[in-house]
């Protein structure tokens, strides 16, 4: 796929303002990034295009690139080339869903991109127990039955919470309390829609490993949402 | 016969990839009589769901 390959706005296309922010982002200071959208008159551009419009993508975005990639300044990055990929093509837009299809499609390509070159150069062993999978087996009895009172419950119809934006900010606070490797075999495999075959070659780990890191990240991002959403009413 | 520990590790294994027919028995027969593991599985499921559309894809 080569979605993610006209990052830049060329010479002679008239940059609107949410996109002239990507030039404050390469030259300016830090602190330029996080202002507000500027309200630069954004002449032609479609619906889609609008500034409400990008800025509550381009919210999306961010907080999807910044917990794959944990570190505020490469997702700020690959958010911008996404949008200014899709800026340049956006004649061929019908209309928002379509963008946002479009240009989180980029996005994730940028994502993938980002974590190989990283892979390259590994700096944490990947299967590694980092000590926080005891609050899990601490479920279970010696026979491995669950314990009665930390059976887990019913959550009902979880799927109404999706709707919910306090939801999502639960959802991300216990994604961000993953440990790193297993978030990454997590985002791969559930963000990035990964085969967890293509997940080993990438990461140079047997398939039982990968299966054992996404049973953990499942099982305690379950339990995470249990304790912080669910069982709170 | 299969624990609640191995249970849930095979239910997160099927989100991956397909089981042999002899552990697919296996999990039914205990899910038949554990709600623990049953609201296990709805609940990766239902994750799974969650990260279709945080990315995007719903």
């Amino acid at each position: 796929m080569s979605l993610h390959t006209a990052c830049y706005p060329v010479p002679g296309i008239p940059i609107p303002g949410w996109l002239g922010y990507t030039v404050g982002y390469f030259s300016g200071p830090f602190s330029v990034m996080r202002e507000p959208l500027q309200s630069v008159a954004n002449q032609g551009a479609e619906d889609a295009f609008s500034e409400a419009a990008i800025a509550a993508l381009r919210h999306d975005m961010l907080r999807f690139a910044r917990l794959q990639l944990r570190e505020e300044a490469a997702a700020e990055d690959a958010v911008q080339e996404a949008l200014a990929a899709a800026y340049v093509a956006r004649d061929g837009f019908a209309g928002r869903s379509q963008l946002k299809t479009w240009v989180f499609s980029i996005l994730r390509n940028k994502i993938i991109d980002i974590l190989r070159q990283r892979t390259r150069h590994p700096t944490q062993s990947l299967t590694a127990d980092d000590g926080s999978d005891m609050e899990v087996e601490q479920l279970f009895n010696e026979k491995g039955m669950w314990h009665r009172q930390k059976r887990p419950t019913d959550w009902g119809d979880p799927e109404t919470e999706l709707d919910n934006t306090q939801f999502w900010r639960i959802f991300e606070l216990c994604l961000d309390e993953l440990a790193e490797q297993p978030a990454r075999v997590f985002s791969m495999r559930e963000f990035l829609g990964f085969e967890t075959a293509e997940i080993c070659a990438e990461l140079g780990i047997s398939e039982s490993n990968c299966w054992v890191i996404l049973h953990r990240a499942r099982s305690r991002l379950r339990l995470c949402l249990e304790k912080e959403w669910f069982a709170q009413g | 016969m299969l624990n609640c520990k191995d249970t849930t590790r095979l239910l997160s294994q099927q989100q991956d990839q397909s089981l042999s027919l002899r552990r697919r028995m296996a999990l039914r027969f205990h899910l038949m009589m554990c709600s623990g593991c049953r609201n296990y599985n709805k609940q990766i499921d239902f994750i799974h769901k969650a990260c279709r559309r945080f990315s995007g894809k719903e």
